[in-house]
C-alpha cells in the first residue's frame, strides 16, 4: 500500500492499523481501544449532521482532563509525602522523598489504569460505543484515595467492583449512581477492614502510623500542628493531606468552571456549620474521647482527612452530585454536615467524609426530584390561575 | 420635572436605551416595560451583512419544498406543464385541506420533484419574464375575522402563521389567546429589521392590522435599547427585550410576556412575514418578496439581497458570491442561521421562514490531540479555552462537532443558555424516556427547536438536542 507521507506520523501509523482493528481484522475485538486510541491522538473528523451547525470547542476530553490537571499539585506533593513520612530511611532530601514516594505510587496508578481500562473498553466493545473518558479521573482518584501500601490484588479487585458494580451495570458514564473511585475505597475498606483497619490506615514499609483523624477519634485529641495539616506532611491517604494543595486544585477547578463552586462553597459551609454546633453542644470540661472531638474547633475539621479532598474532588462529581443548581447547595451542605456528624459519633470509623458523600450520592436524585417538582408546581399554578381567571 | 425610571428584576429601563422624554411617556403609557434576560449567548462570527440591499430581477427558476413545513402531508393539485399564475394553489395538507401551499411566481411547473417511496421533495416553476397575479378580494378595513382568515388561506399565506405549542402551521379552528411577533431576530449574523424593512412599513402595519382582526390581543417583541422602525407599529403591545441570543426568539419572548399553559394556544408570526400578509391585502396580490441576510465567512460580500420565497439559493448568493476555495477545502450553505438552519445546496430553494443565507467553511481537518490544545481561532463558552479573554473577538467557526458523543455527563450548563423556567436536562430526559406527562410538567409546550438550540451549541457531549425536541414534539402530537 502506497503511504501517504504528507500526513503526520501518528496519523500514518494510525491509518495503517485501521484496518487490523476494523471489522474482519485479525483484532476486530480491540476496536474500541483502538478507536479510543484514535480520538485520543486525533479529534474525530465528524462534522455537524443535524442542528447546530457549528459547535463549542469544549468536548469530554477537555471537561475530564481539566480534573487531572487540578489534581496534578496534589499528587506531586503525594508522592513527596510518601517518603517524607516513612521512618526508616531518617535524612532524605526532596527528590529521594518524591522518588521513594513515586515508585510506591506508579504501580497501583498503573494496575489501576489497566485493570480499569480494559473493563471499560470491553464494556464499550459489547455496547458498540465509544470509550468514555470517566475512567481517567475514577482511575487517577483511586489510588489518591486508597491507602498507600495496599496490596496490588486488592487495588485490581477494587478497581474492577468499582467499574463494573460502581458504574457500568448502570450503564456507564453519566449513569452511575455513587461515585465509581469512593466505590473503590468503600470496597476496600468493608471487604479488608481486618488488613487496613480504620485508624491506622498508613503504611509505607515497616511503618504502620495512626493519621490525626484515628487519634481523635480514640483519644479526642491529636498532636498534629494545624500548620502542617493546612500544609500536608501529616499521615493519611495520599491525596488527602495536603489541603494546600487540594486548594490550588479547586483554584483550577473553578477557574475552569470545570467542578460546581455550588456544591463546593456548600460542603465547607455545611462542615463548619456542623463543627459549630458540636462547639457549642461541647461540655466545658469535656472527659470522654466524644466529648473532646466535639471541642475541636470547626475549622479545624476542614484541614483534617479527606474533607477538602472529598470537597473538592469528589463531592462535585457532575454525575452523582445534585443536578439542579439549588440540589447542589443543599446536597453539598448536607455532605459537610454528614462527614462531621459521622467522624464526631462513630469512633469506630474515623473518616465520615467517604460515607457521607455515598450517602448523598444516593439522596442527590431525590433531592433534585423535589427541586424539579417545585418547578413543575409552578407551571401547573399558572395554569390554574388562568383557568380561574 | 423628573423621570421616573421604571426598575427592578425584569423591569427596568437599560442605560444605553436613552430616549426622550415623549418616548418615555409613550412607553409608560404603553404599559411596555424593558424584560432583562441573563442566559444566553451570542456566538460572535465574521461575515456580517453590510447595510446594503440589492433587489433581484425575476429568476429563472422557483420552487416551494413541503418539506420546509413540519408535519405536512402533501396533496399535489398541479402537474408538470401546468401554466399559473403567482397565488396559484400547488398542494394542499391531507390533514388539513383548508390549508394551502401557493406558488409565488407565475409561470410553468417545469418539475415536481419525488424522492424515495414517491415522496414530494419540491415542486420547480420556470418564471415567466412578465409576472401574472392572481387578483385576491381585500378589504381590510371592512373585512370580518372570517375573510380575513379565507383570504390568508387562499392565498397560502396562513402557512406563515405558526402555532405553539409544537411551532407547526396554525389550526384555522382554534382561537389563540394572542398572538406574538419578534421584532428582532438575535441569532448569530442575523439580518438586522431595520435594514430589511426599511421600505416596508406600511405593509408592516397592515400585516399587524390584519393579525388583529384574527385575534385582538398582539404582542410585538423589540430590542431594548435600540432604535427600531417597528417602534412606529401602530395597535399591538410593545414588548423590550435586553439581553444575548435568545432574546429575539419569540418562544422566549411568549415565556417572559404570557406563558403558554397546558391546553392554550398562540400563534407567531415572523415580522417579515408580517409584511408580506400586509402586503397582500394592501395590493390585493401575493408579493413574497423578503430581504435575505447572505452572510458568512465563506461569502465574499456579505450583504442583503431582496428576493422572492422560492427563489434558488444560488441566485441569492449570485451578487454576494463565494470566497474561492483553497485546495481540498470546502464550505457549507444553510438556509437560516448556523444555529438552526438548514444545510442546503445551491440548487434548493428557500423556504418562506428563512430570512438569511449562511455560508461557513467545512470542518474535518486533522488536529493531533486537539482537546489538549489551546485553539486560538475556537470559540468556546468553557473557561478552559481563551476566548473568554477576547470576548469583543469575531470568529470563523467550520462545521466541526469537535469532539465524540457522549451521555450527559456535565450538569448546569444547558440552564445558563435557556432563559426560561425550564430544566432543560430533565426536560430532555423525558423526551428520551418518551413520558408524555413528565414532558407536558417539565414545559415542551413552550419550547421549539430553536430554543434549545444554543445548549446543542455548548454541549460538551455533543448530542443532537433540537433534533431530540423535535421528537418529543412529534411524539406529543401523535399522543395528544
Amino acid at each position: 500500500m502506497k503511504q501517504n507521507y504528507n500526513k503526520p506520523l501518528p496519523k500514518r501509523l494510525l491509518d495503517k492499523f485501521a484496518p487490523t482493528f476494523s471489522e474482519g481484522g485479525k483484532l476486530s475485538w480491540l476496536h474500541s481501544f483502538y478507536e479510543a486510541m484514535e480520538t485520543f491522538f486525533y479529534v474525530p473528523t465528524d462534522v455537524t449532521k443535524k442542528g447546530s451547525h457549528v459547535r463549542d470547542c469544549n468536548d469530554m476530553k477537555r471537561t475530564m482532563f481539566m480534573v487531572i490537571i487540578a489534581l496534578i499539585p496534589t499528587i506531586l506533593f503525594g508522592m513527596w509525602n510518601i517518603g517524607y513520612q516513612r521512618i526508616d530511611g531518617a535524612d532524605f532530601n526532596i527528590w529521594q522523598n518524591f522518588w521513594y514516594g513515586f515508585w510506591q505510587m506508579l504501580p497501583s496508578i498503573l494496575v489501576t489504569y489497566v485493570v480499569g481500562l480494559s473493563i471499560e473498553c470491553a464494556f464499550a466493545q459489547i455496547r458498540k460505543e465509544e470509550v468514555n473518558e470517566g475512567f481517567f479521573v475514577s482511575g487517577i482518584l483511586i489510588p489518591l484515595i486508597i491507602p498507600i501500601g495496599t496490596p496490588l490484588w486488592m487495588t485490581a479487585l477494587a478497581t474492577a467492583f468499582a467499574v463494573i458494580i460502581g458504574k457500568e451495570i448502570f450503564g456507564g458514564t453519566g449513569m452511575n449512581i455513587f461515585n465509581p473511585a469512593l466505590i473503590a475505597r468503600l470496597f476496600i475498606f468493608f471487604s479488608y477492614t481486618s488488613s487496613i483497619s480504620g485508624e491506622a490506615v498508613w503504611f509505607s514499609d515497616a511503618r504502620t502510623g495512626a493519621t490525626p483523624l484515628g487519634e481523635l477519634a480514640n483519644v479526642g485529641t491529636t498532636n498534629v500542628s494545624m500548620l502542617d495539616a493546612f500544609i500536608g506532611t501529616i499521615p493519611g491517604s495520599v491525596g488527602e493531606t495536603s489541603t494546600l494543595c487540594i486548594l490550588l486544585g479547586a483554584i483550577v477547578l473553578l477557574a475552569t468552571g470545570t467542578a460546581s463552586w455550588r456544591t463546593m462553597v456548600s460542603v465547607f459551609v455545611g462542615g463548619l456549620f456542623m463543627g459549630g454546633v458540636f462547639n457549642l453542644l461541647a461540655p466545658a470540661e469535656p472527659q470522654t474521647a466524644t466529648e473532646l472531638y466535639m471541642s475541636l474547633p470547626a475549622w479545624q475539621h476542614l484541614l483534617l482527612g479527606g474533607f477538602a479532598f472529598g470537597a473538592v474532588f469528589m463531592a462535585t462529581d457532575p454525575v452523582t452530585s445534585a443536578q439542579t443548581n439549588c440540589g447542589k447547595y443543599i446536597v453539598g451542605f448536607m455532605i459537610g454536615a454528614l462527614a462531621i456528624l459521622v467522624r464526631v459519633f462513630n469512633t469506630g470509623y474515623p473518616e465520615g467524609m467517604m460515607l457521607a458523600i455515598i450517602f448523598m450520592n444516593a439522596l442527590a436524585p431525590v433531592v433534585d426530584y423535589y427541586v424539579v417538582q417545585a418547578n413543575i408546581k409552578r407551571r401547573n399554578r399558572r395554569a390554574k390561575k388562568v383557568v380561574k381567571a | 420635572m423628573r423621570v421616573f425610571f421604571v426598575s427592578g428584576e425584569n423591569e427596568c429601563i437599560t442605560s444605553k436605551y436613552q430616549p426622550n422624554l415623549l418616548t418615555y411617556l409613550l412607553i409608560l403609557t404603553d404599559m411596555s416595560k424593558v424584560i432583562k434576560l441573563k442566559k444566553g449567548l451570542d456566538i460572535k462570527l465574521v461575515g456580517e451583512a453590510e447595510k446594503s440591499v440589492l433587489a433581484l430581477p425575476i429568476g429563472e427558476r422557483y420552487s416551494v419544498s413541503p418539506l420546509t413545513f413540519d408535519g405536512v402531508v402533501p396533496k399535489l393539485l398541479v402537474a408538470e406543464g401546468d401554466k399559473v399564475m403567482a397565488g396559484d394553489v400547488l398542494f394542499y395538507d391531507k390533514a388539513h385541506p383548508e390549508v394551502m401551499f401557493t406558488t409565488p411566481v407565475s409561470g410553468t411547473v417545469s418539475a415536481v420533484r419525488r424522492g424515495e417511496k414517491r415522496k414530494l421533495l419540491a415542486i420547480d416553476i420556470a418564471a415567466d419574464a412578465q409576472q401574472n397575479y392572481k387578483p385576491f378580494k381585500t378589504n381590510l378595513a371592512k373585512a370580518s375575522r372570517e375573510e380575513i382568515m379565507a383570504t390568508l388561506l387562499e392565498s397560502g399565506l396562513w402557512t406563515m402563521i405558526l402555532q405553539r405549542p409544537y411551532g407547526i402551521i396554525a389550526n384555522s379552528q382554534d382561537t389563540p389567546k394572542a398572538i406574538f411577533v419578534s421584532g428582532f431576530d438575535s441569532a448569530p449574523l442575523a439580518p438586522e429589521m431595520n435594514v430589511a424593512l426599511a421600505d416596508d412599513m406600511k405593509a408592516v402595519q397592515a400585516g399587524f392590522d390584519a393579525l388583529k382582526k384574527l385575534c385582538p390581543t398582539v404582542h410585538l417583541g423589540l430590542k431594548a435599547g435600540e432604535k427600531s422602525i417597528l417602534e412606529d407599529v401602530k395597535g399591538v403591545e410593545k414588548h423590550y427585550f435586553a439581553g444575548a441570543h435568545p432574546a429575539g426568539n419569540v418562544g422566549v419572548q411568549i415565556h417572559h410576556i404570557d406563558p403558554i399553559n397546558k391546553g392554550e394556544v398562540v400563534w407567531t408570526v415572523a415580522i417579515q412575514n408580517v409584511a408580506i400578509i400586509g402586503r397582500l391585502f394592501l395590493e390585493g396580490k401575493l408579493d413574497m418578496t423578503k430581504t435575505y441576510a447572505v452572510v458568512g465567512s465563506q461569502v465574499a460580500h456579505p450583504q442583503y439581497v431582496k428576493a422572492l420565497v422560492g427563489s434558488s439559493i444560488a441566485d441569492v448568493i449570485m451578487p454576494a458570491r463565494i470566497k474561492p476555495q483553497s485546495g481540498g477545502s470546502s464550505f457549507r450553505i444553510i438556509e437560516g442561521n448556523v444555529l438552526t438552519g438548514r444545510k442546503a445546496s445551491a440548487n434548493d430553494s428557500l423556504g418562506c421562514y428563512s430570512s438569511q443565507v449562511t455560508v461557513i467553511p467545512e470542518g474535518g481537518e486533522l488536529e493531533l490531540i486537539g482537546w489538549l490544545a489551546p485553539r486560538f481561532h475556537k470559540f468556546s463558552v468553557s473557561r478552559t479555552y481563551f476566548s473568554w479573554l477576547m470576548p469583543k473577538k469575531k470568529y470563523d467557526l467550520s462545521t466541526g462537532l469537535n469532539g465524540g458523543v457522549r451521555p450527559f455527563v456535565v450538569t448546569g450548563l444547558y440552564e445558563k443558555y435557556l432563559p426560561m423556567d425550564i430544566y432543560p436536562m430533565y426536560l430532555f430526559k423525558a423526551i428520551l424516556a418518551g413520558d408524555i406527562e413528565k414532558m407536558e410538567n417539565l414545559g415542551i409546550y413552550e419550547i421549539v427547536e430553536e430554543d434549545v438550540a444554543l445548549c446543542e451549541f455548548v454541549d460538551p457531549s455533543k448530542q443532537d438536542l433540537q433534533a431530540l425536541v423535535r421528537d418529543g414534539i412529534n411524539l406529543m402530537i401523535k399522543e395528544m
